[in-house]
């Protein structure tokens, strides 16, 4: 099947199979790698991708799924420079390995993007999809907060 | 990856969909938001030869309240049911039970018709709209019709909606009232409810409970209902309702947790719930969303 993609506000006319998954057709035929592929049935969130601004489980949606919308992906959030988040995220330390890293830089962007100022039980919440194998999470958190903290001193 | 093949259909009218599921011999798969579906693909617990995308046909995602009744379209995904307004005000259970199901990325994607046409046991939005008196309707080749949610789950993964049926939109039957959602699990995210009952109460002591994730479907507690109903709720009552629970769900045990711990946990998940639906109704209580349990 003829698929138009629009990934990271660029123009993709690919030829897939309805059985093909996003994430793969991302990782593979775009060559967006930072959706990472961990356990493929929805439960760690590694696979974490924006639709239309939503945070959802690329390894759950079908390619041909994604005709119309847009996707956002770390590649295109960090694309000219890092975003506030990523700088926060990199000076607390909120990662290790890195592999659960995308998935929570995009979850996280969603979050702030409809609740400029989260609390820790809306920060908690909002990852509660995104396993962390590293970090214990108090670090992600941290700098969630703190990059909310920074919105409100920017709207105060 | 999905190891076998199927062919795709994006219909864009209603009539168009069940053109294509009666034309189709084969067997046939509605995709709503996937998070079933896709998973199911890839583990070959289907094998669909036609997957039909009903995303693309307008209308379906709405939620609109109408006097007494409140619709919610086949494909209000669990966030559009925690974000809505009238859902706060009209059916703030719908939302206490919406953010306990996984988590955002999850919820973005997934609806709550969904949930009920994929019928597994642990089922979030069955034991809700049982309490809430809702309708499903739902259009076919011969038109429409509808089928009381006390009549939707036959089995396990099993529903009252034939092959060649989509389900258009849920109706409830709205009344004040004061309800609960409780849920057991493990932690929060993405774990699968271990029990779960949803409870309402309307004025004039009339009551309705109904248990999720302990028997093969979500199961509407008649018997505890009856021996509630007209009665104001006292020490008493509540102990004559608890005493049914052990009748009315039939648990296993699963790598969840053990069919005693479920049953036990029924119990006290029931003698919270009533004690709180209660108070909510008198418009005090607990806030919709906090946790009993
Ligand atoms: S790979 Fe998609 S949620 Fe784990
Ligand atoms: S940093 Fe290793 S999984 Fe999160």
């Amino acid at each position: 099947m003829e698929l138009s993609l629009n990934v990271n506000n660029e123009e993709w006319a690919l030829d897939v199979a309805p059985a093909d998954v996003l994430l793969d057709v991302l990782r593979e035929r775009v060559g967006t790698k930072s959706p990472k592929i961990g356990c493929e049935r929805g439960d760690c969130g590694s696979c974490t991708i924006l639709i239309d601004g939503r945070s959802v489980r690329s390894c759950l949606v079908l390619a041909v799924e994604a005709e119309g919308h847009e996707i956002t992906t770390v590649e295109g959030i960090g694309a000219d420079h890092l975003s506030e988040l990523q700088n926060l995220f990199i000076s607390n330390n909120s990662f290790q390995c890195g592999f659960c890293a995308p998935g929570i830089v995009l979850s996280a962007t969603e979050l702030l993007a409809r609740n400029p100022s989260p609390s820790r039980h809306d920060v908690q919440e909002a990852l509660s999809g995104n396993l962390c194998r590293c970090t214990g999470y108090e670090p992600i958190i941290e700098a969630v907060l703190a990059a909310g903290e920074r919105n409100e001193e920017v709207s105060a | 990856m999905i190891a076998h093949e199927f062919a795709y259909e994006r219909p864009t009218t209603l009539e168009e969909a069940t053109r294509v599921l009666t034309e189709h011999s084969g067997s046939v798969r509605l995709l709503a938001g996937g998070t079933d579906l896709v998973a199911w693909l890839r583990d070959d617990a289907v094998a669909p030869d036609l997957v039909v995308d009903i995303k693309a046909i307008p209308g379906l995602d709405t939620i609109e309240l109408d006097g007494d009744e409140l619709h919610v379209g086949s494909l209000v995904t669990f966030t559009d049911l925690i974000e809505s307004e009238v859902v706060a005000e009209h059916a703030p259970l719908l939302i206490e039970m919406a953010e306990t199901v996984a988590s955002p990325g999850i919820r973005n994607r997934a609806t709550m018709v969904g949930n009920i046409c994929s019928a597994v046991p642990s089922c979030d939005a069955g034991p809700v709209l049982m309490a809430y008196d809702t309708t499903v309707h739902l259009i076919g080749p011969g038109g429409a019709r509808s089928v009381s949610i006390d009549d939707w789950f036959i089995g396990l993964r099993e529903t009252a909606c034939s092959d060649d049926e989509v389900v258009t939109h849920l109706t409830l039957a709205l009344r004040p009232h004061g309800g609960v959602y409780v849920k057991l699990m493990r932690y929060g995210g993405e774990d699968l409810a271990q029990a779960a009952v949803g409870i309402v109460e309307y004025p004039g002591h009339e009551y309705r409970v109904a248990f999720g994730a302990v028997a093969p479907t979500p199961i509407r507690a008649h018997r505890i209902e009856e021996v509630l109903r007209g009665k104001p709720l006292g020490e008493e009552v509540i102990a004559d309702a608890v005493a049914l629970v052990r009748d009315e769900i039939s648990p296993i045990t699963d790598m969840r947790a053990t069919a005693e711990y479920r049953a036990r946990m029924c119990e006290v998940m029931l003698e919270r719930g009533l004690a709180a639906s209660h108070e909510r109704l008198e418009g005090a209580g607990p806030a919709y969303g906090t946790r009993l349990i």
